[in-house]
């Protein structure tokens, strides 16, 4: 009611208007229009496609532009140009424009090649195929600069996005058809492929490894090196930030996950225009909470002491596991993709929480495989079809008793 | 074919493409994925089969009449063994190094599905002449897939073939290495090269439309 109609009278009114059309496009990011995507791909959700991607696009926004500040506060703050972190939200040492620019003119050839290539291989075999483009990439292409470390080189990047869309995606048959989040599986290839570019303290700064190579060339140069947080608690180190700045994503990390406030706010932006289920998101962040109670329990007992390896990450206080690493983006942009995901209720539920728990458990048991949540959402993708399986023999079972009872 | 009938030729040229026994009957994929990260260790491993196939072949096809059929696996497991103690011990003496990157897999021919398939469906209802050809046809429709996967992962994976660096030196930074090119860990882990097996079987079947099934 309210808005919602008068923009549709208004839509009504201006039907012969020669701009009506970019209004209808601004109009369909946030409504529901009359008619929905009619053929082609997405078997699964009723939806209009288009704004479905529109919207999970416009939630990640914030992420995005974030993550080019941070990765020239960053930077700068490695080579000492900035001298002071910064300190809360507002922080006039974050938002400058000599930092935004730094991430922008790394960040924008990112996005410029995930969407290029991404794009090109989906023209492809649409021509093969015989059938209209998808708009199945949309969400992918901005998905994907977001999660790499910011130094990543382009065309690393490039050959992952050609394996993740035709291996992860267009070989089950397209959008909707797909097995696996293709980003997830871009990023898992880049992981597997290329180790030393996706982990380990000289990737997460834009500049590191350049610097390290001018040094070895016999540069005189400080190295400059920013660990990610769950690398230094991997090595018992601690966390070496505060609270806050986790939360607000002053650290390094891949591009778009550092900041779990604007995370958040994705969230619920998902949450509230119903893209995002939020039983995927609730029973993930419980999952992840009951895990990091239980290490934390072990701990408390006693049962792990403090020259294990397991035990910088064990002791970690359990609701920061939260906030660091790319749990939280993962949990709302890539766990809750409506097409590898649980399409139950009572499944979404399971799926979800045994992501949080399955994250935090590879997070603190494999600290070669920090990125925890990549893992265990790829797993549960290939899970999320068994338990809908057995939810709906369930319910069918349950029905069939009640059935009977009444027969009898 | 002047040397073989038409026939015989069949036996040999089946297995390589339209009945191949790793992308066609998806057999044998176990050694496959686990020694194919070197195109040497394809070779030797191709080699390794072609014997043990070859002459399994024969030898079951000449008892086939002898064998009770209540016992045939026995049998055909001890023929088996034999060969492949033959080249594991062939291998140990005369290539101990690749005996060891090959470790257990060579002892595992005996396990390899193709082996015991072409035994109980070919060897134990044809004659030695044609168990041979259709041994060695097999052998060698297993030897073309692990050899084309064992090029793309070594080239890959390593930018070797053979040991040869042929892509530049990773260290030195020279050939394509200078350029910022850099080896494809992936390519090395076992799931890729069931990733490169698929990728063979979906250009195959797009190809030759007469191999897809329903």
């Amino acid at each position: 009611m309210g808005l919602k109609q008068n923009l549709h009278k208004f839509k009504e009114k201006n039907k012969h208007k020669k701009w009506i059309p970019a209004f209808n496009a601004i109009h369909t990011f946030l409504y529901l229009p009359n008619e929905t995507t009619h053929n082609g791909t997405h078997i699964k959700v009723a939806d209009d496609l288009k704004r479905t991607m529109n919207t999970v696009i416009m939630a990640m926004v914030p992420c995005l532009i974030f993550g080019m500040f941070n990765a020239g506060y960053q930077h700068n703050l490695a080579v000492g140009e900035i001298q002071a972190a910064a300190s809360g939200f507002f922080s006039s040492e974050f938002w400058t424009m000599a930092n935004f620019m730094i991430g922008f003119w790394k960040i924008l050839p990112l996005v410029i090649v995930s969407y290029g290539v991404g794009l090109g291989i989906e023209f492809i075999f649409a021509i093969i195929k015989g059938h209209e483009v998808e708009e199945g990439y949309l969400v992918t292409g901005m998905l994907v600069p977001l999660i790499v470390p910011v130094d990543i080189p382009l065309w690393m990047l490039a050959v992952a996005v050609i394996f993740g869309v035709v291996i992860g995606k267009e070989v089950f048959g397209g959008t909707g058809m797909n097995i696996l989040n293709p980003a997830l599986t871009i990023r898992a290839f880049l992981f597997f492929a290329y180790p030393t570019w996706m982990s380990g303290d000289k990737v997460w700064v834009e500049g590191a490894v350049e610097r390290t190579n001018e040094i070895a060339a016999g540069a005189n140069l400080d190295a400059i090196s920013g660990e990610t947080i769950l690398g230094s608690l991997a090595q018992n180190k601690g966390a070496g930030y505060e609270v806050m700045d986790m939360f607000l994503g002053f650290i390094p990390g891949s591009v778009g996950e550092t900041s779990a406030l604007l995370i958040l706010l994705g969230g619920l932006f998902l949450i509230f225009s119903k893209i995002g289920s939020w039983r995927i998101m609730l029973s993930s962040v419980l999952g992840a909470l009951v895990m990091g109670l239980i290490f934390n329990q072990v701990i408390d007992y006693g049962w792990i002491t403090e020259s294990s390896k397991f035990y910088g990450l064990m002791s970690t206080t359990w609701w920061h596991h939260l906030l660091i690493g790319g749990f939280a983006f993962g949990t709302v942009f890539m766990a809750t993709d409506p097409v590898t995901a649980s399409q139950t209720n009572k499944g979404k539920w399971i799926y979800g929480f045994l992501i949080g728990f399955i994250s935090i458990l590879i997070r603190v048991f494999n600290p070669a495989y920090p990125e925890g949540v990549m893992l265990a959402i790829l797993l549960m993708n290939v899970f999320a079809p068994t338990i809908d399986h057995y939810v709906v023999q369930g319910n069918v079972k349950k029905r069939m008793k009640r059935l009977k009872a009444k027969v009898a | 074919m002047g040397l073989l009938s038409k026939k015989d030729g069949k036996l040999i040229l089946d297995p390589l493409a339209d009945n191949n026994p790793i992308t066609i009957q998806v057999l044998g994929i176990c050694s496959a994925l686990a020694i194919t990260a070197e195109l040497e260790a394809s070779i030797v491993m191709s080699i390794s089969v072609l014997f043990v196939l070859g002459i399994g072949n024969v030898v079951i096809s000449l008892m086939r009449n002898i064998i009770p059929s209540k016992i045939r696996i026995i049998v055909q497991l001890i023929v088996v063994a034999t060969l492949v103690i033959i080249v594991d011990l062939v291998l140990k003496a005369f290539a101990y190094e690749l005996s060891k990157t090959l470790s257990v897999f060579v002892g595992l021919i005996i396990t390899n599905c193709i082996i015991m398939g072409r035994f109980e469906a070919f060897a134990l209802g044809n004659g030695p002449w044609r168990s041979f050809l259709d041994g060695i046809g097999n052998a060698l429709g297993y030897a073309v897939i692990l050899i084309i996967v064992g090029f793309f992962r070594e080239l890959l994976g390593s930018g070797t073939l053979l040991g040869i660096p042929v892509l530049g030196d990773p260290i030195e930074k020279t050939g394509l290495y200078s350029i910022g090119y850099e080896n494809n860990g992936f390519m090395l882990l076992s799931p890729m090269a069931l990733i490169v097996v698929g990728i063979i079987i979906w250009v195959q079947r797009s190809r030759n439309k007469a191999l897809v099934e329903d």
